[in-house]
């Protein structure tokens, strides 16, 4: 059997006394799309931040192939193929919409260190970007610095920028959060897109129950930082304590 | 695509004819510094027209650390100085040679780049506000050791000495049919205007190096840096390398502005290049100018020096005109310009807070 394309082993983190992530082992393979539920707080975005190293990891290791990738920094990991995007808008808010596209097509290129020709002068650079912009439906607001955006269109801009990383694995959190009903379905058809091609492994941590059933191949459950289930979709939202955990939550999620 | 088209209008307008204004200022200004020695050939004029080029340069290199990448230094005058010392020394023990220039130069720039990057690199990683108190300690002990090296450096004296002969005032530039020094609406084209034109084209080059630089790849991750570190990082960019790459580019570019300095002022001193006072000048004027704008370093460079230099004549003119009245002759007495200049930077920060290019222009939104 090949190698999972992203393993994490034993997985901890702790702040002060809190265990946020517990010894979490889970393995991710090409073609797949996770879907990571648990309620709020239950440790999502902690994990994602330990895989794509903004955090660094009490306990346990992190497998990209065969590679221990446990060690390197956010840069390094971002340039192994490890993609991520953002549940709390985090972009460059004075540059322009296109810059920051730019940003990551340039980095993807490796093009960052270039300092003795004109950015602009780089065509190839400025179509990608642009490429990415139509994809997101964000060509029409491409000169505008990103603090004049809608939430809206501040949480397409980071799926952009996600896309123009190319990378290998894909991690979404929450995507679709704050955005309006007709904006929702362009993001969902964008990984819809990207599951097409079955050497990408997609992470996607989402709580509408509707779009987790529409996509999950496979559906894994956080709660207080522990791995409690993961299965098949049906079999992991017919079981009991997947329900009892999410008996609380908003209505849209509980669906 | 029309690039105005998604903006507010009033807005765009309004930045329009402010950046058309900031543009007029910097048009009217490059011409001023480009026929200086015919326009304005008294000694004192010379000087300021000199310094301002020089501090374009500088406040410029020193805003692509503050106002493009968001890292705080106090060591600017220390790698300006290392490249005016650098110079004066070497013109001083081998003589009035371009030999010596280039070496000197070269010995200066090269030592502040190592010693930027061995800064950068061990400290860039760290807190901004550690990473500021290291440059000024560093910049502290380059001062001391200045004045403590006193055979080299001629300590608090500074080093007096003379330049590449085609500089001297006694060399005729250019000559007309008699043999005589050629002079143009009355200015004689000696080696003082050579001096003078070699340091607006070195300037012209480093400032035009610089606004490459910005306008690059490169000069955009600068600007992802400051906007938002940690996600600069995850788009893959090594943050602390940027960071300690355009330490090193801005160290080189004061260095060369040390250099210019050095060879126009024939006299290298702690107060000509690696004061404090300095380091607070260059403050000022990436304030008044605008910070994270490349044009507004011509305008703060040029607004400080001007008033640093005419403001006393003004006032003292003020002061006679004003003889008959009470009270405001001596509120206008020359020896208080240090108040008048506070309040200009105050009514300056308050009427301009982006700076004089920044809220003019209001940043332009290209793509
Ligand atoms: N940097 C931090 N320092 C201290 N505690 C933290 C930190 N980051 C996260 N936590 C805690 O870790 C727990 C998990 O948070 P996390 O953001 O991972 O939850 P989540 O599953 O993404 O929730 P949500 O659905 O609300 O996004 C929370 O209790 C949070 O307060
Ligand atoms: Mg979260």
């Amino acid at each position: 059997m090949t190698p999972a394309s992203l393993r994490i082993e034993d997985l901890t983190i702790r702040f002060g006394g809190h265990t946020a992530v517990d010894a979490v082992t889970c393995a991710f393979q090409a073609g797949e799309l996770t879907v990571i539920v648990g309620p709020n707080g239950a440790g999502k975005t902690t994990c994602f931040n330990l895989i794509s190293g903004q955090l660094r990891p009490s306990a346990g290791r992190i497998f990209k192939g065969d590679r221990d990738i446990t060690g390197l920094s956010a840069s390094a990991r971002a340039k192994a193929g490890i993609g991520r995007a953002f549940q709390l808008t985090n972009l460059f808010p004075q540059l322009s919409v296109l810059e920051n596209v730019r940003l990551a097509v340039q980095a993807q290129h490796g093009l960052g260190p270039v300092i003795f020709r004109r950015a602009r002068s780089f065509g190839k650079l400025r179509d990608e970007a642009y490429s990415f912009l139509e994809a997101t439906r964000l060509a029409g607001v491409a000169a505008q610095p990103v603090s004049a955006l809608s939430h809206g269109d501040q949480r397409k801009l980071e799926i952009a920028l996600l896309l123009a990383l190319k990378p290998d694995i894909f991690m979404f959190d929450e995507p679709t959060a704050g955005m309006s009903v007709d904006e929702a379905p362009v993001i969902l058809e964008l990984i819809e897109e990207i599951r097409k091609d079955k050497a990408k492994t997609i992470l996607l941590v989402e709580h509408k129950m509707d779009v987790v059933r529409s996509l999950a191949d496979r559906i894994v459950v956080l709660h207080n930082g522990a791995l409690v289930a993961d299965g098949l979709p049906n079999e992991v939202i017919a079981l009991p304590l997947v329900r009892e955990i999410y008996l609380g939550m908003p209505e849209e999620s509980a669906a | 695509m029309n690039q105005t088209t998604n903006e507010p209008q009033g807005q765009t307008r309004g930045g329009r004819t402010g950046r058309l204004i900031a543009y007029g200022l910097i048009g009217i200004i490059a011409i001023c510094l480009f026929f200086a020695p015919l326009l304005f050939p008294d000694v004192r004029s010379q000087e300021v027209a000199a310094r301002i080029c020089i501090f374009i340069v500088l406040v410029a290199s020193y805003d692509l650390l503050i106002g493009y990448t968001g890292i705080v230094s106090f060591a600017h005058t220390m790698f300006f100085g290392l490249g005016a010392y650098a110079t004066a020394i070497a013109l001083k023990q081998m003589g009035p040679g371009w030999d010596a220039v280039i070496i000197g130069g070269a010995l200066g720039v090269g030592v502040s780049v190592l010693l930027a990057a061995l800064v950068g690199l061990l400290s860039l990683r760290v807190k901004a506000i550690f990473f500021a108190m290291v440059t000024l300690a560093a910049a502290s002990v380059m001062a001391v050791l200045a004045s403590q090296f006193s055979d080299f450096t001629g300590g608090e004296d500074g080093i007096i000495y003379k330049v590449p002969k085609i500089f001297s005032p006694a060399t005729k530039l250019l000559t007309d049919e008699n043999g005589k020094v050629l002079t143009i609406f009355g200015v004689k084209a000696n080696g003082k205007m050579a001096a003078y034109y070699f340091v607006f084209f070195g300037s012209l080059i480093l400032y035009f190096l610089m606004l490459r630089i910005v306008a690059s790849p490169l000069g955009t991750v600068l600007e992802a840096i400051r906007e938002n570190e940690m996600r600069a990082e995850a788009l893959g960019y090594k943050v602390v390398l940027y960071r300690t790459a355009i330490f090193c580019i801005a160290a080189a570019i004061a260095a060369c502005a040390g250099i210019l300095r050095a060879v126009w002022l024939k006299y290298t001193g702690p107060e000509t290049t690696l004061s404090f006072a300095i380091m607070i000048d260059i403050l000022l004027m990436v304030v008044i100018g605008g910070m994270g704008t490349m044009t507004g370093a011509i305008i703060g460079a040029t607004v400080m020096s001007v008033a640093q230099f005419y403001l006393k004549d003004l006032m003292q003119l003020a002061s006679e005109a004003t003889a008959g009245i009470p009270l405001v002759p001596d509120l206008l007495d020359p020896d208080r310009w240090l108040l008048w200049l506070g309040l200009l930077f105050i009514l300056l920060v308050y009427f301009f807070p982006a700076g004089i290019v920044g809220t003019l222009a209001r940043k332009g939104h290209h793509p």
